[in-house]
């Protein structure tokens, strides 16, 4: 048979295992034993993080924040993504992934700081096996090989020990995948045999421009120039995302190499509080992507063919109540930085010349505030 | 400690002797670069060391810059202590995003919670007939972003332990090698001296001269020619570029009366540009002339056979010094 190559493939295979109408399906490559139980705790982190992405977009509205980047519409990609990482694997986020920093138990006001201001990102990676938030457009695909090639030198791969073999998920997006850096994560990685799984979250647009202007081919596809399996998921359908991601990071803990996954989702929102997409783009698009809402599908599920009480969700809503009301008293109370502390962390061991220019800084504030007291 | 002489060993080879100490010292040091294994590196900088620490140690890395310093920066988050080699000065730019926004940074991203112990070395500057690329001195651009340590080494015995304490360094470091002067001998010293700090190379009491990497050697050919004249000049070592040692610089020249800063990198916006701005902002009264500047020209770095006449030489150093000691 012939490949032809069209501009962009019209209907490329994709893994789904829950149809929008909340039906589940198999998929011969990617079996998933799951309980209800699992299903519904799925369904807890679906509503939760884009609980935390509306009281963010409120928060901003407010004043509070000075930008937030949303993640409505990419939330099952995101959990089920998050929740096929171990303990001891290693995530790299741009700075969209809010629903995988919530499953790595990183509390959403530690990500506030960056969008309020307050800080630069300022946590530690180790805490919770995430890294800081990432902005140049796909820097962190270097990052995540990198760190890729010390768990390779450690010995953490294909040992057949659970605790201790670890892989790395790398999170991009459409746009990202134009960058070189991520292309030569992608050649770095398939040359080492690196454990390491690319998950892109295809959600279309890159602010204002098309996947068309990133892509001739679907963005799983490039996988195989690199020498790696590239896997289309349906980014709304959040066992599909568990399952592929699941298999995924399995093989690269099993020294299988690396894996390009591309999740097929949409940006509901515009590309950051400071967007304004009718420039750019149709309603009429975003209608069509809500009837594919990657919550209500498992809702649906649940309700219809789960035994989940309605005392489930009232629980659920009760804790999303909760958890907005944390971050709306939370980030408030996020506290400014002293102006000196700009100079804290530059270095390890801060140069003379550099403590200089604070007690300079210092002085003249303080100067400041005796003419202002 | 022995008496004997120690023999002269040459820049390059002071080099190599310096990684393997690091890495015999620090198992989470790793080099990595374009042809560092089994070639040695196209200076053989690196000669020998993947033989005997092996392909995990030493990686011969695919031909991307950014890559190089971008899963550095990958590396050291998973507490590996990263050497990495780039080519030729000239060539650093594809990786540097990744280093002024990510390895200058993280640091602080991190509120301190994410050291970035990573050495760059890069091979600089002119003077060896090369193509285009090859002869560049780019220090300048990352004296100028926050979070980067700068150094460059003039000779065998600070090759040696300057690397060794680059490496060492939880704060990343550039550290610049001046290839001309590669296969130049000198003994290695017992002990070292800090980092951060500049070094009075040849007392004299009429003239300051401060100089790195490859015209550290030319100033002080100079300087031999000058005392011939009568005049007395002292010669600075700088050895570091960001942070400045400013109090080695500003004693000289409250001593002297006067400077000339000489480097190979271009004027503008200089490393000699920042040394004259603050000479004249902290010892404006010692000055008995205005500082001045023997430097690359603000072009492009032009053929190889007319290099010489471009590159700062002992003509223009002592054209400069007459300039100086005459006002």
């Amino acid at each position: 048979m012939t490949e032809h190559v069209h501009a962009v493939h019209p209907e490329p295979d994709m893994v789904q295992l829950l149809t929008p109408e909340g039906q589940r399906v198999e998929h011969p490559d990617y079996p998933l034993q799951i309980t209800d139980d699992e299903i519904a705790a799925l369904y807890r982190d679906l509503v939760l993080v884009r609980r935390i992405d509306t009281e963010a977009i409120a928060l901003q509205r407010q004043g509070e924040l000075g930008l937030w980047a949303s993640l409505l519409g990419q939330e099952a990609a995101q959990i089920g993504a998050g929740r096929a990482l171990r303990t001891q694997d290693m995530a790299f986020p741009s700075y969209r992934e809010h629903g995988v920093a919530w499953c790595r138990g990183v509390d959403p006001l530690v990500l506030l700081g960056l969008f309020r201001g307050t800080n630069l990102g300022g946590f530690s990676p180790y805490d919770h096996n995430f890294n800081l938030y990432t902005i140049v457009i796909g820097a962190q695909a270097l990052h995540a090989t990198g760190y890729a090639m010390g768990v390779m030198r450690d010995g953490a791969v294909g040992t057949g020990d659970a605790e201790r073999d670890t892989a790395v998920l790398a999170f991009f997006g459409d746009g990202a995948s134009s960058q070189g850096d991520v292309n030569e994560a992608f050649v770095w990685s398939a040359a080492g045999n690196l454990p390491i799984v690319f998950f892109c979250q295809n959600n279309q647009w890159a602010i204002s421009e098309p996947v068309t202007t990133q892509s001739r081919v679907p963005l799983y596809r490039r996988a195989a120039g690199f020498g790696f399996p590239g896997v289309r998921v349906d980014g709304n359908d959040v066992l599909a995302s568990l399952a592929v991601t699941r298999k995924a990071l399995d093989d690269a803990r099993n020294a299988q190499g690396p894996m390009l996954i591309e999740a097929f989702t949409y940006r509901m929102n515009p590309h950051t509080t400071s967007d304004d997409p009718t420039r750019y783009r149709l309603a009429d698009e975003t209608e069509t992507w809500k009837l594919k809402d990657p919550i209500a599908r498992v809702k649906a599920y649940l309700t219809r063919q789960a035994a989940v009480s309605h005392d489930f969700f009232d629980d659920v809503e009760r804790e999303s109540q909760a958890l907005a009301e944390h971050i709306r008293v939370g980030c408030r109370a996020l506290p400014n930085p002293t102006p000196e502390s700009v100079f804290d962390d530059v270095f390890c061991d801060m140069p003379d010349e550099l403590r200089e220019q604070r007690d300079e800084f210092v002085a003249f504030v303080g100067s400041i505030e005796e003419v202002t007291a | 400690m022995s008496e004997e002489p120690k023999t002269p060993v040459t820049m390059a080879k002071a080099l190599n002797d310096g990684l393997r100490k690091a890495m015999e010292a620090d198992a989470k040091v790793v080099i990595m670069g374009e042809d560092v294994g089994k070639l040695g590196g196209v200076f053989r900088i690196t000669d020998g060391l993947q033989k005997d620490f092996g392909e995990h140690r030493v990686i011969d890395t695919p031909l991307a810059e950014s890559g190089i310093i971008g899963t550095a920066v990958g590396l050291a988050i998973r507490g590996y202590r990263p050497v990495c080699e780039i080519q030729f000065d000239g060539f650093v730019f594809p990786g540097f995003d990744q280093i002024v926004s990510q390895v200058a940074k993280i640091h602080t991203r991190s509120a301190g919670l994410v050291k970035m112990p990573i050495t760059i070395r890069i091979p600089f500057g002119g003077g060896i007939g090369a193509v285009e690329h090859h002869s560049e001195s780019p220090e300048s651009y990352f004296a100028h972003a926050p979070g980067l340590k700068i150094v460059s080494c003039s000779n065998p015995s600070d090759a040696f332990w300057m690397i060794q304490q680059a490496i060492a360094s939880d704060d990343p470091v550039i550290f610049f090698e001046p290839k001309r002067r590669y296969w130049a001998k000198g003994a290695v010293e017992d002990a070292p001296t800090p980092l951060h700090t500049s070094r009075v190379v040849r007392p004299g009491s009429d003239l300051t001269i401060a100089a790195y990497g490859p015209m550290v050697t030319t100033v002080l050919e100079a300087a031999s020619v000058a005392a011939d004249e009568g005049h007395d000049l002292e010669v600075i070592d700088l050895r570091t570029l960001s942070p400045l040692d400013m109090p080695t610089i500003l004693d000289s020249v409250r001593k002297t009366g006067r400077l000339i800063v000489v480097h190979e990198a271009w004027r503008n916006v200089s490393i000699s540009s920042e040394i004259a701005a603050r000479v004249q902002e902290k010892a404006f009264y010692s000055l008995e002339a205005p500082i001045l500047r023997v430097t690359g020209y603000d072009t492009q770095y032009p053929p190889s056979r007319i290099e010489e006449e471009w590159l700062p030489n002992v003509d223009r150093i002592l054209d400069a010094v007459d300039h100086s000691l005459s006002f």
